[in-house]
């Protein structure tokens, strides 16, 4: 299959290797477990349990409020401790309403859905209704709750179905292990998502730095008609959905539009899995595989964790820290952000907890520019990074905004490549929730001179109709009087 | 030729001194710039500038009788838009940027007198006669008016809070721009 360029992008030191041949380990159960009502885009699913309520594992703990949200489901079986505020897996530390769960350390499931027998007979309609069901999100790391996104089929006009199992971030390997072990779970589960799609294509994206995975899967592909396995170009970021649909089409995605405009939907290996296991055995996502690694850590390694694992227990599970960690970075580093607190959990969109010592960040104060142009030309959006950030350092957004920041997705290429160091990511991540809480404000403030309009509007209302009764009731009496003469 | 010169300048001057004549005549004497600089006031007819609604503080920007740091729910983005169009400079340094924040009722001071809710310009404001009111925050757009009165203090305004839906990154601290300022001088 012919492959086409993608603009800029860098070539970074992978070191996947610490954890790249190890086998998935199972986490054995934590004390606690901590569950996030929100662990995906959209809004916070809704408490279906009190304190001291017994669950079984698999069973709806929380469930999904509005047309974008994912319910969270218990991921073992046990008593829960409390409903409370935990701080999230976020770089503010800020708290989010959790559910805390002791296990019994039976592990005993709930009943489930049925199994669907013959899932390529099913209406789509079923399969969307299981996945969202399920509680299954991006595993990618996005979190962008699958079912919705399984459903753009019924609304646009759709011919592959194109996973994602590019991995290009340096140190993560938990996506290249699952298509290593359960290279079958993900075909069958891509096939089940292409038939709920309508899409007769499936093509499954892999970096040529994982070449035994390439060949598993090329493998387990082989007997399905309409599966291709594709190795791609080693280029972070490649992973990115944008980015992956252009190399493989050659076509790039119009700035907020999504891809499924160009007939195509990207998910990822591990959604892929987690669908299989939804649809073939009724169980929702209730554990995922995590990658613990970077220089800190003692014993890196690809863990299966349940979800709501504290991220201070799976570090001590993977022997602790071996030196001084500078940054605890929830994902990968180029796109992942610094954890405030270990005691954050892990949720369905954590690909990987490392621990990065001071020589590995290489944190060292910014200079002035000298105008190279390096970020200009690797920029993998087309931006001019150099110029964005004087007009940010200005506090002229506008200027920003005008030069495409927010088609900016956070990659961190220009901030990796700059010779000077500016933190040009962090200059456009500032500028993006800055121009997005004017955005806000804007919105606001429209609703509040519509409802001061309105209310004017009511006042004078009221006070013609006051004065219309009094009228009335003037005219009233000389009315009464004159009958009363007649 | 000489026809079609001289009918089309003929009627150039006519047409001309038409539209001059109407431009005298017909003139609307409404100056252009309140209806935009309106536009950009919050229009909650608040009433913290000192003039009675947005439109008349529009009025006052126009013919220059305020300044344009007049606007206290505007906070420093009506500011800089108003001194922009304005084209003149802003004088920031009196200007404290405040916290986005809302009215909150102490529920059990409030003796429901219906003050506030008369007061209130958005009608975030819920209650009746001898019930406890209650602000409606998405409809707050945080004036204050209806703190002052408050006969029993039982308003107070609190700051927005920020929460992982609206926390964004803040500005990077660029900590050695110029890493050596002296050789920059020398020669």
């Amino acid at each position: 299959m012919k492959l086409y360029p993608v603009r800029g992008g860098i070539h970074p030191e992978y070191r996947k290797e610490q954890t790249s041949e190890k086998a998935i380990v199972v986490l054995p159960m934590p004390a606690a477990l901590y569950i996030p009502l929100q662990q995906h885009i959209g809004a916070p699913a809704e408490v279906l349990v009190t304190r001291g309520e017994l669950v079984k594992k698999g069973q709806m703990i929380a469930r999904s409020q509005g047309a974008v949200s994912a319910p969270q489901h218990a991921p073992t079986s046990g008593r829960i401790v409390s409903v409370t505020e935990v701080p999230a897996p976020h770089p503010s530390g800020l708290p989010q309403t959790t559910i805390i769960l002791e296990p019994d350390g039976k592990d005993e499931w709930a009943d489930l859905p049925e199994p669907i027998a013959d899932p390529f007979a099913a209406q789509p309609q079923l399969i969307h209704e299981r996945v969202a069901q399920a509680g299954i999100v991006g595993m990618g790391g996005a979190a962008f709750p699958s079912a919705v996104k399984l459903n753009l089929g019924t609304q646009k006009k759709l011919d592959t179905l194109l996973l994602n199992g590019a991995e290009c971030e340096p140190y993560l390997t938990c996506d290249d292990r699952v298509m290593r072990e359960f290279a079958g779970e993900i075909i069958d589960g891509a096939r089940i998502m292409a038939h709920a799609l309508g899409t007769s294509r499936v093509v499954i994206g892999i970096e040529q730095n994982k070449p035994q995975a390439i060949e598993i899967m090329t493998k387990a592909a082989s007997a399905f008609s309409g599966v291709e396995v594709i190795g791609i170009p080693v280029q972070y970021p490649m992973g990115s959905e944008r980015h992956l649909v252009q190399a493989i089409t050659g076509i790039e995605t119009p700035a907020r539009k999504l891809t499924a405009d160009l007939g195509i939907v990207v998910h990822n290996v591990a959604t892929a899995r987690a669908v299989h296991h939804a649809i073939r055995f009724g169980r929702p996502l209730v554990s995922r595989v995590v990658t613990v690694s970077g220089g800190a850590i003692r014993e890196p390694n690809n863990v299966l964790t349940p979800i709501g694992t504290r991220i201070a227990d799976l570090v001590e599970f993977c022997g602790g820290f071996a030196a001084r960690p500078e940054s605890i970075v929830n994902g990968g580093p180029m796109m992942g952000q610094p954890l405030a607190s270990m005691d954050a959990p892990v949720v369905k969109g954590t690909s990987g907890i490392l621990a990065l010592t001071a020589e590995e960040i290489n944190d060292r104060p910014a200079s002035a520019c000298i105008r190279c142009g390096s970020c200009v030309t690797i920029c993998p959006c087309g931006l001019s990074p150099v110029e964005m950030s004087s007009f940010i350092r200005k506090d002229n957004l506008e200027g920003a905004a005008k030069l495409g920041v927010m088609d900016c997705f956070s990659c961190g290429s220009c901030s990796y490549v700059c010779p000077s160091h500016i933190p040009l990511v962090h200059y456009f991540n500032y500028a993006k929730g800055m121009l997005r809480d004017m955005e806000n404000e804007k919105r606001k403030n429209e609703r509040v001179k519509t409802l001061a309009e309105v209310r004017v509007i009511r006042i004078e209302k009221a006070t013609e109709a006051k004065r219309a009764a009094l009228a009335a009731r003037k005219q009233t009496p000389s009315n009464a009087e004159e009958k009363t003469n007649a | 030729m000489w026809i079609a010169i001289g009918s089309l300048t003929v009627m150039g001057i006519v047409l001309g001194g038409l539209l001059g004549a109407a431009a005298r005549f017909l003139a609307v004497e409404e100056n252009p710039l309140e209806e935009e600089l309106k536009a950009m006031l919050p229009g909650s007819q608040c009433g913290q500038c000192g003039y009675v609604g947005c439109a008349q503080a529009a009025a006052a920007l126009a013919k220059g009788e305020a300044p344009v740091t007049l606007c206290p729910p505007g906070g420093k983005a009506v500011i800089e838009a108003l001194a922009k169009k304005l084209g003149v400079t802003a004088d920031l340094s009196e200007h404290e940027e405040k916290v986005p924040e809302y009215a909150f009722i102490k529920e059990d001071l409030c003796i429901g007198c219906t003050r506030c809710i008369r007061e209130c310009s958005t009608d975030a404001i819920l209650g009746a006669n001898k019930l406890m009111h209650t602000i409606i925050i998405d409809a707050c757009h945080g004036c204050g008016k209806c703190v002052i009165v408050c006969p029993t203090d039982a308003i107070v305004m609190v700051p927005v809070k920020v929460t992982l839906g609206n926390w964004h990154w803040p500005k990077p601290e660029v900590r050695h721009i110029h890493p050596n300022p002296d050789v920059v001088h020398a020669h």
